[in-house]
């Protein structure tokens, strides 16, 4: 086993890698959305899901010729990048002003807003297995859609044993870009003052100024197009969508998302990682398909340790 | 609720929340005012209906597409014991549990897997099935329900996911296969016979010590500790007697269907259980299974949308996420609000309880 586990380790450390960065994209809308609303966002993974689908859009409506290289591939990830942003973000917004506005408005009861949330889960799952997929992409009666390759899967370099794919570093290297922006956004800007003051104290925030509507909006874009920018690389690197997708691997990331510490941006990423390495190095210990129970043992592990996750809660403070 | 008073203001969700609150209004001024021969009319009326529901007339208006009896039975049934049990979870002790139904599973399991393996009887497994889901819900109670509220949530559905992926990799009990040869020990007289204990311990429970305790769980924590009361050791009792409960109905529904695979513990049934306490009003029982029943029964009931809809597609849960978040958005309160059904009907006019809950 332990001879099992040298070989595979630099593969599995990469692969883990990869997950890791979708998983941390993920978990930043929920952590966002949580940090200001105090609410799991359920449906936040079928934002994500639907930035799989507009990433299938975008790539069927253009007809890529095979895959890319250089520049073009720089070019095409970008407008993928930006159309899912965009998708995603605006899907999120509307999620918002549908299913959560009406009930903040009334003050109503949190498990409500999460009934609500769950249950807009369920219709864009639905919505999209019923409606979308059979008559825009055309596909009826399939579970599964497959994605044109974007990228040549060239070895890269190689490094303890492991070889680096094209594909695994340019999902890296994204993921960590829009991350960084992401967080320097809510540190430095005005925006980003106005979310963190929500977060803190969303009454004192409106004393100061600061107008909760725009925030929360804002916050929901945000976590949204973070969200679309999981979907491209999810749609790049797995090559294979469905309307399901979205519900195991929003488990997971809100698992990242409480691993790192709710409610803080870096302790998406931190967790977010943490989770795929650990789910990948668990695997070569007890096999694939115990890789789900191996996160959710890591999390109570964690939980119990440090109850307030791995960086802890920043983007407020924690509320009992 | 001041912009509220005048019913032409307003969005048109408002407008339409007004005007089921004064049909609602309406009704119970009539009930204030009816004598008492007419209220046990009702009553009358209302117990024959009971005992009427499952006869194969009323089945034909109610599902002409599928048999009423077993819809009764393993929709209904199933989930008005479920809902009772979660209801003293999230509704009295105010713990959101999102991974229910693994003990649902477990009871399940653990009663067909000793009916057919060891030779048990039905009335020791169904013993040893709700002390093996009330024991796994202290396992993971003890550990978990130190954290705050949002974790929990987390931490049970990843325990749902866990006993999921379990049952689905061992082969001893099936695995992805199902487990199937189970013995037809359950019927429509055990299940509401369990209903009945069922409602009868909640509502026991909820007037005793330890409900009280609950309450206080819920209402505010720190206040119950400074009372006194040890909020752990209540919550792992709320999350004992729930994981009990939910062993049970594992076990009715195991020794109906005869067969048992893992999709059937998918957590979109726990998530529709926590939909049905919510919906009914947390704390609620008769709120809980009402709701339980209208939860089950929309699915049902929207078989026809297809026919109406001139669709091959099965628009059926499209129309019921709709319905469920329309619900929410009207009284996210829950149906019921905190009350029991006869609550909301006041007993005499002039004595009409000035309840905050009803005004909105």
């Amino acid at each position: 086993v332990l001879n099992d586990f040298i070989q595979q380790f630099g593969p599995s450390t990469v692969g883990g890698l990869v997950v890791g960065s979708i998983y941390a994209l993920v978990a930043l809308g929920y952590t966002m959305v949580y940090g200001v609303l105090r609410l799991i966002n359920f449906a936040h993974s079928e934002i994500f899901m639907i930035g799989t689908f507009a990433t299938l859009f975008v790539l069927s409506l253009i007809g890529l010729p095979g895959p890319l290289t250089g520049l073009a591939l720089v070019g095409m990830i970008v407008l993928l990048l930006v159309a899912a942003m965009a998708v995603s973000g605006g899907a999120a917004v509307l999620l918002e002003i549908i299913a959560y506005r009406p009930l903040r408005k009334r003050n109503a009861p949190r498990l409500a807003a999460l009934i609500s949330a769950i249950g807009a889960s369920v219709f864009l799952q639905e919505f999209f297995a019923l409606v979308v997929i059979p008559d825009v992409f055309h596909k009826p009666g399939r579970i599964d859609t497959a994605v044109p390759r974007l990228v040549d899967r060239d070895t890269v370099f190689t490094i303890f044993g492991a070889d680096i794919k094209t594909d695994q570093v340019v999902i890296f290297v994204a993921a960590v870009v829009m991350m960084v922006a992401l967080d320097q956004l809510v540190a430095r800007t005005r925006i980003g003052r106005g979310i963190r003051a929500t977060a803190q104290d969303p009454e004192a925030a409106v004393l100061m100024g600061v107008n909760i509507d725009t925030i929360v909006r804002l916050t929901f874009l945000l976590g949204g197009a973070m969200a679309g920018v999981a979907g491209v690389l999810y749609a790049m690197e797995f090559e294979n969508i469905s309307y399901k997708i979205g519900f195991v691997l929003g488990i997971k990331a809100f698992t990242a998302a409480v691993l790192g510490g709710i409610g803080n941006i870096r302790g998406a990423l931190v967790g977010g990682i943490a989770l795929g390495l650990v789910e990948n190095w668990g695997a070569i210990f007890f096999g694939s398909q115990w890789k789900d129970v191996i996160a959710f043992v890591i999390l109570v592990i964690v939980l119990l340790f440090r109850p307030t996750g791995i960086l802890g809660e920043s983007l407020q403070q924690a509320r009992a | 609720m001041t912009e509220e008073t005048n019913p032409r203001v307003g969005s048109p969700l408002t407008r339409v929340r007004h005007a089921v609150g004064g049909l609602g209004d309406t009704l119970r001024d009539r009930w204030a005012d009816a004598p008492k021969w007419q209220r046990w009319l009702v009553y009358a009326l209302l117990l024959a209906l009971a005992i009427a529901a499952p006869s194969p007339l009323i089945g034909s208006f109610m599902s002409p597409y599928t048999d009423w009896t077993s819809l009764l039975f393993n929709p209904i049934g199933i989930y008005i014991l479920l809902a009772i049990g979660l209801n003293i979870v999230v509704g009295h002790a105010g713990l959101l549990d999102l991974g229910y139904v693994a003990f649902f599973a477990i009871g399940a399991y653990t009663l067909a897997y000793l009916g057919i393996k060891h030779g048990f009887t039905f009335w020791p497994t169904l013993i040893l099935g709700m002390a093996f889901a009330s024991i796994s819900g202290v396992i993971l109670g003890a550990p978990t329900l130190r954290l705050r509220g949002d974790y929990l949530a987390i931490v049970t559905l990843g325990f749902g996911e866990i006993i999921r992926v379990v049952i689905l990799n061992v082969d001893k009990i099936g695995g992805a296969r199902g487990f199937s040869g189970i013995p037809l020990w359950s019927n429509f007289f055990w299940v509401y016979f369990f209903c009945g204990i069922t409602i009868l311990i909640s509502w026991r429970l909820v007037r005793s010590a330890v409900g009280r305790a609950f309450l206080a769980v819920r209402e505010d924590q720190i206040a119950a500790e400074a009372m006194g009361v040890n909020t752990t050791r209540y919550k792992v009792k709320a999350f004992m007697i729930g994981s009990f409960l939910a062993g049970v109905a594992g076990g009715l529904f195991a020794h109906y269907m005869m067969y048992l695979n893992p999709t059937m513990f998918m957590f979109i049934k726990s998530f529709e259980v926590v939909a049905m306490v919510v919906l009914g009003g947390l704390g609620s029982i008769s709120g809980s299974i009402i709701a339980a029943i209208i939860l089950t029964f929309l699915p049902e009931g929207l078989r026809m949308a297809k026919e109406v809809l001139h669709t091959t597609k099965d628009p059926r849960m499209v129309i019921y996420s709709i319905m469920l978040i329309a619900l929410m958005l009207t009284r996210p309160q829950g149906l019921l609000g905190r009350r029991e059904l006869w609550q909301v009907l006041p007993k005499r006019k002039d004595k009409a309880p000035k309840d905050p809950t009803t005004e909105q």
